[in-house]
């Protein structure tokens, strides 16, 4: 044992194959496996999970032998901003409506970027909206109601 | 010549006002992307996918494959002119066209680009038009088998294809295969891993994975430091090549259409690794190789015109066999499927204007391109100083938009964000998401002909190696993997894809 050198990212990797394998096979043995000749709807999946459980185990080995790079930043902005999006797009879409969800999920995407200013986020977030309803709604149709019941009165 | 009366039909449905239009759009809006850093190809089709589902099946899938090939030209402006590649497959002209660039050679380097994607579209048209039949002859003969290791070729291919570890490579396309068997067993109609999910009976949405993991974690990596672009020239002049020029592009694009057609045909091949291909091989043929990343002009033409020749060629095994070569081809079959046509040898027989009419369009996008690319030329410089802080909010707009009108789901916006996060996971830790598309699509097709061959030769596993097609690519197969894992090669392959970073 030389030294206690490892690279991180890769332990962190296997353990998530590990991790996801195992849920994978889990599941699978709750459904039914059948022989090979009829296999059952359990039978691929839990080959190909114990075949990511072996792979993960196989980089997390590997991650002991060499020190590796570090994680590098990671854009938590982003995420907090970027990631709530389409949710938010998803759970207003049918209440809000079209217009309103769409201008709230721009806004929302906009300030992921610490550079984005209030002013110019909003005149943004309004230029997507009237854009997608013209192109979306308007020229090609899409079934959207534009307005939903939370703000009609 | 049965040939010539195909292509006949096929040019009289492309050039028909309607699909020249979509036409039109589909390789402007592919240059436009493939300018802009940051958005891919991959991520555009991914959005737009649902927005087709209005229009005739031959319009949108001509739609979708302008903005693929139109996209390869957009991305060698992008690396020409600020050193950043707009689309993978034209990194490597990054090297030597932004050094052209920085000799005042930039509009030489972009007519370069452009002439010799145009040559090498025309001749891997032609040569798509040439292997369609007899490819989808050999095709009709495939049984459940013969299926099932083809898809094991394409799978291996894309481990072989992807950056860094294979042995992660590998298990990104286990963790695919696994995603995409999420959903109703089609057998027994169980449902799968669906966590009790009502809404995920139907599987998870192809859209709002490849959304996710290429569009939205793309986002977000872009995000983690954010640059500002220079552009480096603002008015382009000088754009006709010398006679000079002209003289020592010839062969490099020559070479270049050649590995390009190869490499493209290959289950997992296509652009990316034509390029790559293509710049080593004149790299070393050159008898200057020092210039090589100092404005060689071959450095620009072989690995343009090997990564748009590839970029056609990939399009073979998704018409002939019905098998994705990359993820666009994935998102193609998609497409197909919403359109309600089975992507497959039967194709050819049973559509003939659709397969003729796609393949014919190529040419004619082709040409469209090179003529309005370089008059266009100033626009797309125009392009390229929106700051990126104004286009990630448009994306996110239009991905929520695109993905929602699927199938006016809102769980699939909910996978949306679970995939962003999980695809932007999966990039810090230097893994490559293409293995995990194509194996999600590949998923259900690679079980159904599995347990379908199994029942055939009556739970026989040896059925696969003792019938001679399914032997033979399923020894390939076996070749791709031993190849990988040679000390020599995988020095060598490390080499190329730091070259890439």
């Amino acid at each position: 044992m030389k030294s206690l050198a490892f690279d991180s990212t890769n332990a962190i990797c296997g353990a998530v194959f590990v991790i996801l394998g195992g849920f994978f096979t889990y599941q699978s043995l709750t459904l039914d496996l059948g022989t090979a000749l009829r296999m059952g709807p359990g039978y691929f999946p839990l080959l190909l999970a114990l075949i990511l459980v072996v792979l993960g185990l196989v980089v997390l080995v590997q991650s002991t032998r060499v020190a590796g790079e570090p994680l590098g930043p990671i854009a938590l902005r982003g995420m907090a901003f970027i990631l709530p999006a389409p949710v938010f797009f998803g759970l207003t879409v049918r209440g809000l409506g079209f217009v309103p969800a769409l201008f709230f999920t721009a806004l929302i995407a906009a300030f992921a970027s610490s550079r984005m200013k209030p002013t110019m986020a909003l005149m943004l977030a309004a230029a997507i909206t009237l854009f997608s309803v013209v192109v979306f709604s308007y020229a090609l149709g899409l079934p959207f109601q534009r307005f939903g019941p939370w703000v009609r009165f | 010549m049965e040939l010539f009366s195909n292509l006949a039909l096929g040019f009289a449905t492309a050039a028909s006002p309607e699909n020249l239009l979509f036409c039109l759009i589909g390789v402007l809006l592919g240059t436009l992307i493939g300018v802009l850093p940051g958005i891919g190809a991959t991520a555009t089709i991914a959005m737009l996918l649902p927005i087709t589902f209005q229009l005739e099946p031959v319009s949108s899938l001509i739609m979708l494959a302008g903005i693929y090939y139109g996209a390869q030209y957009g991305g060698s402006t992008t690396a020409i002119l600020i050193n950043m590649p707009g689309e993978s497959s034209s990194a490597v002209t990054a090297i030597d066209g932004y050094q052209m660039a920085r000799k005042g050679r930039a509009g030489a380097a972009l007519s370069i680009a452009a002439l010799g994607s145009f040559f090498a579209g025309t001749v891997s048209t032609f040569l798509v038009a040439l292997f369609a039949i007899p490819l989808t002859a050999i095709a009709l003969k495939f049984g459940a088998a013969e299926y099932f290791s083809l898809m094991i070729v394409g799978l291996v291919s894309s481990v072989a294809l992807a950056h860094g570890s294979v042995v992660k490579a590998l298990a990104m396309v286990a963790l695919g295969l696994l995603l995409g068997l999420v959903g109703t067993d089609i057998y027994t109609g169980t449902p799968r891993f669906t966590l009790g999910i009502r809404e995920y009976a139907d599987g998870l949405n192809f859209v709002a994975v490849a959304v996710g993991v290429f569009g939205i974690a793309e986002i977000l990596r872009n995000l983690e430091g954010e640059k500002t672009r220079s552009v480096l020239v603002h008015k382009v002049s000088g754009l006709w090549p010398t006679r000079e020029d002209f003289r020592r592009m010839a062969a490099p694009v020559l070479r270049g259409t050649a590995i390009g057609s190869a490499l493209g045909i290959l289950p997992g091949g296509g652009a990316i690794l034509a390029a790559f291909a293509s710049y080593t091989v004149e790299k070393r043929v050159s008898d200057k190789p020092e210039e090589f990343g100092h404005g060689a002009i071959a450095g620009v033409a072989g690995p343009e015109s090997a990564n748009n020749a590839g970029a056609q060629t990939s399009f073979i095994p998704l018409l002939t066999l019905g098998i994705p070569a990359n993820p666009v081809m994935a998102l193609m079959v998609g497409a197909m499927i919403i359109q309600g046509i089975v992507p497959g040898p039967n194709v050819a027989s049973e559509q003939p204007a659709l397969f003729w009419g796609i393949i014919a369009s190529m040419w004619i996008g082709n040409l469209m391109l090179v003529v309005l690319n370089l008059p266009l030329i100033g626009l797309w410089v125009k392009l390229l100083t929106i700051p990126y802080y104004v286009l990630f909010p448009i994306i996110m707009a239009f991905c929520s938009i695109g993905v929602y009108s699927v199938n006016s789901n809102v769980y699939d916006l909910y996978a949306v964000a679970f995939f962003g996060f999980a695809g932007y996971l999966l990039v810090k830790l230097r893994c490559e998401p293409a293995p995990l598309l194509l194996g999600f699509v590949l998923g259900p097709l690679l079980e159904e002909n599995l347990r379908r061959a199994m029942i055939l030769s009556r739970g026989d596993p040896t059925t696969f190696i003792t019938r001679p097609i399914s032997a033979t690519l399923l020894l390939i197969a076996l070749a791709v993997l031993v190849v990988v894992f040679l000390p020599s090669v995988r020095a060598k392959r490390e080499e190329v894809f730091q070259e890439e970073d």
